[in-house]
C-alpha cells in the first residue's frame, strides 16, 4: 500500500547564503502493507519526523519516490481522507477557539458529509475514543493530554483513514495514559482495519502494538525486523539500543 | 538520625482563587538518600519541588515550614534564599532548552553562577567545569561552553545541568523529570550520570518522574502524589512489589503491562541482559 523508495533529504544548515547542506535522510526504501502496524524507532534527531512528514506528503524528497497505493504522495488527491496523523505536541494540534465538536467536524466539511449525518457519527466517534458526548461542548484547554489525544485520534479516524501516522502521539503522556492509548489504538484498528505507522522513540512501546519494526539512526534504516523476533536483531546498534533500555 | 530536609504541612494554593493545589503534604529525607515523588501530570509533584526551592510563580501561595539543615527556608528573605539555590539546593530541570539563557553561550552563564557563588576566576572556572563536563562523557568542553543552548541536543544540556551541580556540589539535588524529554539511549546516560553524582558527593536528592522503571533505579524512598495528596510512601521495594493504595496499584500495574509484554518478546536468551 504504502512504498517508500530511495528516499533522500536533506536541510541548509548554517546561515543565510550559506552552501552547506546536512543530510537527514539517506537511501530510506520500506514498504508496508494494508492493516499493518509498522514501528519506526530512532533516537532524537535521527531523521524520523522527517521522515514521517515524506510520507504524509506536507514536504517533498530531493530523491526518491513515497507511492501511496500507487499514487505519489505528494497529490493532494491520492492522499485526501486516506491518510491521517497524529502529532506529539497534544497543545497546538487543536485550534484552541475550536470546541471538540468543532474541530471533529473539521475534516468533514472538507470532505462535504452534510452536518446532519456528521453530527450523528460524531457520538459513536466519541464513543470509540472512550469519550462521552458531553465532550462536545468543550474547549481543549478543559481537557487533560489523554484526552485531547483522544479527540485528535477521533479526528484523524473520522474520514476512515487507510492508514494512520502517528509522531510520537504518546510520548508526552504519562506511562498509565499511553497504556490507555496504546490499548485504544489496538481496539480501533481491529473496527477499522488501517494500518498504523508508528513513530517513536519508546522500544516498550513500540513492541506493545507493532507487527514489525525499522531501527532508524542517522537517516539510515538500520534494520527492519518482525517485533516477535526482536530479540534476535543483528546490527550492532538495534542491541546497544536494546540494552540501554530501562526496564521495569 | 537528624533529618536534612523536613517539610511539615506544606500547603499550596492558588492566591486569587483560593483553589489548593497541594495540600498539607510532609515529608522527611535523610542525608545522603534519595526520594522519588512519582504521580501523574498535575498531581502537584513539581509544584512541591519548586515550593522547597521557593521558585513557584507569585500567584501561588506557600504556607507549612520548610526545614533544611534545620532552618525554615520558606520564612527566608529572599536575598538569603538566593544564596542557597544553586549552593545548598540544586535544581535539575525537565527542559534543557528552557533552563538556559538563550541569548548568550552556555559558558557565560555557568561563569555567571559560579563566580556568583564561589568567586572563582574565569580561568578556575573554565578548569572545574571542564574536568566536570569530561566526568559527564561530554567531548571537548571546550567546545560546548561556546555553543548556544540550540545547539545542543537535550541530552547534552541535560548532562551540563548536571556537571555544573558537580562542581557546585550542593547538598540537595532536586531533580525534576530529568529523563522524560530524552530518548532511549541519553535517557540510559542522564541516569547513570546521576547516580554517579550521588555516590561521588553522597547528596541527598529528590527526583521527580512519573515512569517507574526509571525510578525503581535511583530511588530508595518512594512518595506517590496523586491530585495533590500524598496517598502512599514507603521504601522502594515494598511500594513496587507490594502497593497497598489502589492509584499505586494501578500505577505498577499499566507499566508491568507494558514491561511484561516486552519482556514476552525478549525471553531466551535475550540480547539486553548478555
Amino acid at each position: 500500500m504504502l512504498k517508500v523508495d530511495c528516499v533522500e533529504k536533506a536541510y541548509k544548515k548554517g546561515g543565510l547564503f550559506s552552501k552547506e547542506r546536512q543530510q537527514v535522510l539517506n537511501n530510506v526504501s520500506f514498504t508496508c502493507d494494508y492493516g499493518e502496524c509498522l514501528g519506526i524507532i530512532g533516537e532524537s534527531g535521527s531523521g524520523k519526523s522527517t521522515l514521517g512528514r515524506l510520507i504524509l506528503g506536507m514536504e517533498k524528497a530531493d530523491r526518491g519516490t513515497v507511492l501511496f497505493e500507487g499514487g505519489k504522495v505528494t497529490d493532494r488527491r491520492v492522499r485526501s481522507g486516506k491518510l491521517s496523523a497524529v502529532f506529539q505536541d497534544y497543545t497546538s494540534s487543536i485550534n484552541p477557539f475550536f470546541t471538540v465538536e468543532k474541530a471533529l467536524m473539521e475534516p468533514w466539511n472538507v470532505r462535504g458529509i452534510a452536518r446532519r449525518e456528521a453530527q450523528e457519527k460524531m457520538d459513536s466517534l466519541l464513543d470509540q475514543v472512550g469519550l462521552t458526548p458531553s465532550y462536545r461542548k468543550k474547549y481543549p484547554h478543559e481537557l487533560s493530554g489523554g484526552e485531547i489525544q483522544r479527540v485528535c485520534i477521533a479526528r484523524a479516524i473520522s474520514t476512515q483513514p487507510k492508514c494512520l501516522l502517528l509522531d510520537e502521539a504518546i510520548s508526552s503522556l504519562d506511562v498509565s495514559v499511553q497504556l490507555q492509548v496504546l490499548d485504544l489504538l489496538i481496539k480501533l484498528k481491529k473496527i477499522y482495519g488501517m494500518s498504523y505507522i508508528f513513530i517513536t522513540h519508546d522500544i516498550q512501546a513500540a513492541a506493545y502494538i507493532c507487527d514489525r519494526v525499522l531501527i532508524f539512526r542517522n537517516g539510515r534504516i538500520e534494520e527492519i525486523i518482525e517485533t516477535s523476533r526482536l530479540k534476535d536483531v543483528k546490527s550492532d546498534y538495534a542491541k546497544k539500543l536494546l540494552r540501554m533500555l530501562i526496564t521495569f | 538520625m537528624i533529618h536534612l530536609l523536613e517539610v511539615h504541612q506544606l500547603k499550596i494554593s492558588e492566591a486569587s482563587t483560593g483553589k489548593v493545589i497541594v495540600h498539607d503534604g510532609s515529608f522527611q529525607l535523610k542525608q545522603g538518600s534519595c526520594l522519588a515523588i512519582v504521580g501523574e501530570s498535575g498531581s502537584g509533584k513539581s509544584v512541591t519541588c519548586r515550593a522547597i526551592m521557593r521558585l513557584n510563580k507569585p500567584w501561588l501561595r506557600q504556607t507549612g515550614r520548610i526545614l533544611f539543615k534545620g532552618e525554615n527556608i520558606n520564612a527566608l528573605p529572599e536575598k538569603e534564599m538566593r544564596k542557597r539555590r544553586g549552593k545548598n539546593l540544586c535544581m535539575i530541570l525537565q527542559n534543557g532548552m528552557g533552563a538556559f539563557d538563550p541569548s548568550s553561550v552556555i559558558g557565560v552563564h555557568l561563569k555567571e553562577t559560579l563566580s556568583e557563588h564561589f568567586g572563582w576566576s574565569n580561568h578556575e572556572i573554565a578548569e572545574k567545569m571542564k574536568k566536570a563536563m569530561e566526568s559527564v562523557m561530554l567531548k571537548n568542553p571546550s567546545e560546548v561552553l561556546n555553543k548556544y543552548p540550540h545547539q545542543l541536543s537535550g541530552g547534552m544540556l541535560q548532562r551540563i545541568m548536571i556537571a555544573l551541580a558537580l562542581v557546585l556540589e550542593p547538598d540537595l539535588i532536586i531533580a525534576d523529570e530529568p529523563t522524560t524529554a530524552l530518548d532511549t539511549i541519553s535517557q540510559y546516560e542522564v541516569l547513570e550520570q546521576l547516580i554517579q553524582l550521588r555516590e561521588r558527593l553522597g547528596v541527598a536528592m529528590i527526583f521527580v518522574s512519573h515512569d517507574l522503571g526509571v525510578v525503581k533505579r535511583v530511588a530508595d524512598d518512594v512518595l506517590v502524589m496523586k491530585a495533590g495528596k500524598i496517598v502512599e510512601r514507603g521504601e522502594m521495594q515494598t511500594i513496587f512489589l507490594a502497593p497497598r493504595h489502589p492509584y499505586t496499584k494501578y500505577l505498577v500495574s499499566t507499566k508491568l503491562a507494558l514491561s511484561n509484554h516486552f519482556r514476552r518478546l525478549m525471553e531466551e536468551n535475550s540480547v539486553a541482559e548478555s
